[in-house]
């Protein structure tokens, strides 16, 4: 076991130290920030003229809509079944419905669209929205005032509790003219990245392991250090090592991510810094969605700050179960890192050089590579027959099966891919070890697939 | 006393027999010569001893009881194959692989400035392993071979790559080792310091041991009775003076002096050859022709192929 530590020490400090893990570090979250922060960016300047139909039950909001650059409202006179009816055929680009309330403040509106709305249009509903009702609140609050002048005014009481939030649900219409609250974008968002991070790390990481069992064969160094360990620990050593730096990549990526998309987003949006912490935005929303769902009137709202469209981000987080979505993640990311990696010791063991290992990366690399063609589909059925199958077969599971889970899995299936997945994790190490330990003491042989499952039977 | 003994070892990889009931003992506190031709199998059994590879059949012995996985701390071993990691300096390195032979990281350091100090190479701990010439390698790798101390040593061509002072150098600290109370084996292709070096060697052909035994011995065994004459002031034959019975193998001329080779039957005495010639010639010199290791080793390779094992 002190061995084994040993080993995995000098794996990880190693690569740690060299220039290219410090090269990878910076640019990664560079990548990873614009493919978050353009969308985002782009979605608060989309320029396609869309128009909303309106129907207001409050009768507060008439003419408060002003049309924009890009958004023209018009009002609907119709009852809502009716307008909901006929919204396919209007050509609009979404439904905003505001119901009356039993309260005499409006705070919900639901907007129906076909897809998903898109969010500067969502947030800049909310701002009028919200801006109506501070008024109105701010109007009643200075009439009572004016007839009851024996209080002393307390400017901060009085702004505080105009104080506003506005839920504007997204509610997508779908072809059968069902309707289901929609937050598709992040689903995919989140099943896509979960996926797409899990065949990157897969394949760095695993071919860095590959690597360096080459570079031990090549420079004849492995006799000497499998005198002293077995070859099964000098394997899983650098497995462990190597995954080691990777979750250590993975871990500054985020957090160096999470830092420049805050620092570039409040710079694009010049709206003041959005300084929440996702936890404190989750905790927030939590307030939001309470049962009653009356306005809140307290600090939190009170501190809330402008960035609508981060904001937006994080309400659709909130429809996301994150225990199981990050306990399935760190899951199908380790043993799925673990799989490959000893899939690719096994090929660095019984080959001479990187030139040799194409013929055996092959068969290892396709189902990962198939995995990530057919995201477009799981993500379109993500009940469907191939994407079951592909979230239970070993080889495709860890990436298969993460693009599923936002969009909820039945329980039994994650299981049974998880428990394959364990299974054939033990099996491949098993066979990997004993490929490993033929092929490392093997200098200058050409090596086919017979030669490989002779060795699996020694 | 034996250190080591291995009994009626065999190991098979596909088809292709690698050792066939090889038994071997190494002494206590020699310097045990294997030898080969390429391809004969001494890498294997090599691999062997040090628990790399696991044999079919037979029996390891170490120190008196079986083998265990624990005696690799017992022994050090410097492959044929050998090499370092070339991105990584030499201090690291050297800390690294012998703290894989379970020392302390205190005892490993302490142990390797000594050595490093010993050796001269105190201004390399921070080079790269890529910056260093092939020799300066051997030595870091020579130095990690024996830094744990182990009882026993196996050296598997240990001079390839050294040049003549570098070899030397190696040379005095096996014997070194050896004196210190440590077991060498010792592979090579190179008669030579085979002769200089080692007390006991096994030959190891087409997976069997052909010769085994103390080089004293096997040596003895391989005289032919030939002996080795310089002389003058004689103008005839020599055949003519000699008992039929002697055979001249070789005669020809240094400068003045003439000089043969003459094989004695067995059971004569070298006496009888000597008083033969005294009365003819004057004598110069008189000395037996000793087998070197390499015409044994030709001899045993190339005619005994298919003979019994020759104890010696």
């Amino acid at each position: 076991m002190h061995k084994i530590i040993l080993i995995i020490k000098r794996e990880y400090l190693t690569r740690v130290r060299k220039k290219s893990f410090l090269v990878m570090t910076i640019l990664g979250p560079l990548l990873m920030a614009a493919i978050v922060v353009v969308p985002i960016f782009m979605a608060t300047r989309g320029n396609e003229m869309k128009t909303v139909a309106v129907i207001d039950q409050t009768g507060f909001f008439f003419e408060k809509f002003k049309d924009t650059d890009n958004i023209k409202f018009h009002y609907l006179v119709s009852d809502i079944a009716s307008a909901k009816a006929n919204f396919r055929k209007s050509g609009d680009y979404a439904l905003l419905f505001i119901p009356r309330t039993e309260v005499s403040i409006p705070t919900n509106a639901i907007l129906y669209a076909e897809g998903s709305v898109s969010i500067s249009i969502k947030s800049y509903i909310r701002n009028v929205m919200t801006k109506q009702v501070e008024d109105m609140k701010l109007e009643a609050k200075l009439k009572d005032l004016q007839t009851d002048k024996k209080n002393p005014v307390n400017v901060e009481d009085i702004l505080r509790s105009v104080k506003t939030t506005i839920d504007v649900n997204t509610i997508k219409i779908t072809d059968e003219g069902k309707e289901e609250k929609s937050y598709t974008e992040i689903n995919m968002v989140l099943g896509m990245f979960a996926g797409i991070m899990i065949y990157f790390f897969i394949f760095m990481f695993g071919s860095q392991v590959m690597r360096g069992v080459i570079e031990e064969k090549t420079s004849r160094i492995i006799e000497v250090i499998i005198s002293s360990v077995k070859p099964f620990e000098l394997m899983m050593g650098k497995i462990v090592g190597v995954g080691m730096v990777g979750l250590t990549q993975f871990l500054l990526w985020v957090v160096l991510t999470f830092g420049i998309v805050t620092v570039v987003t409040s710079t694009f949006t010049g709206k003041g810094v959005n300084r929440q912490t996702a936890e404190q935005s989750i905790v927030q929303n939590a307030a939001k969605y309470n049962p009653d769902n009356l306005p809140l009137p307290d600090t939190a709202s009170a501190k809330k700050v402008q960035n609508e469209g981060v904001n937006q981000v994080f309400e659709a987080l909130d429809s996301v179960n994150f225990p199981v979505m990050i306990g399935a993640f760190v899951f199908f990311f380790l043993f799925g890192y673990l799989m490959y990696g000893a899939l690719f010791a096994a090929i660095g063991g019984a080959v001479d050089s990187e030139a040799d290992t194409q013929q055996f990366m092959l068969p290892i690399t396709v189902p990962l590579i198939l995995s990530i063609v057919m995201m477009q589909l799981f993500i379109q059925d993500p009940t469907g027959q191939t994407a079951f199958w592909f979230s239970v077969f070993p080889l495709t599971s860890p990436v298969a099966m993460m693009i599923r889970i936002p969009f909820g899995v039945p329980y039994w299936q994650v299981a049974l891919s998880m428990g394959l997945l364990i299974l054939s994790f033990l099996g491949t190490t098993w066979m990997a070890a004993k490929i490993y330990r033929t092929g490392i003491l093997m200098y200058g042989k050409k090596v086919n697939y017979r030669e490989l499952w002779k060795w699996l039977r020694y | 006393m034996e250190l080591f003994s291995a009994f009626n070892i065999s190991k098979q990889f596909s088809g292709h027999k690698a050792l066939d009931k090889v038994s071997i003992s190494i002494p206590e506190g020699s310097i045990f010569g294997l030898l080969g031709p390429n391809g004969a199998g001494k890498t294997t059994f090599i691999r062997i001893i040090n628990q790399i590879i696991a044999p079919d059949e037979g029996q390891l012995f170490f120190n008196g009881r079986e083998l265990k996985p624990n005696d690799i701390y017992n022994i050090g071993y410097l492959p044929e194959e050998r090499g370092l990691y070339k991105k990584m300096t030499v201090g690291e390195q050297s800390m690294y692989l012998a703290q894989l032979k379970g020392l302390s990281k205190h005892e490993a350091q302490k142990r390797l400035l000594y050595w490093f100090e010993k050796f001269e190479m105190r201004s390399w701990w921070n080079k790269k392993i890529e910056e260093l010439s092939k020799g300066m390698q051997q030595k870091v790798q020579f130095l990690i071979t024996i830094i744990h101390e182990p009882k026993l040593l196996i050296f598997d061509e240990p001079f390839s790559g050294f040049d003549p002072i570098n070899a030397s150098m190696l040379k005095d600290e096996i014997i070194a080792q050896k004196d210190k109370g440590a077991t060498v084996i010792f592979s090579t292709h190179n008669m030579a310091s085979v002769e200089e070096l080692c007390d006991h060697i096994a030959l190891i052909n087409n997976a069997n041991v052909v010769l085994d035994g103390p080089v004293r011995g096997i040596k003895k065994t391989y005289k032919t009775n030939t002996f080795e004459i310089s002389c003058n002031n004689y103008q005839g034959e020599l055949g003519a003076i000699l008992p039929s019975a002697f055979t001249i193998i070789k005669e020809w001329t240094d400068h003045d002096l003439r000089m043969a080779s003459i094989r004695i039957p067995d059971g004569a005495s070298p006496n009888q050859l000597i008083s033969a010639l005294l009365p003819n010639v004057t004598l110069h010199s008189f000395s037996e022709l000793i087998p070197s290791m390499n015409d044994i080793f030709i001899r045993v390779v190339t005619e005994n192929k298919s003979e019994p094992v020759l104890q010696a």
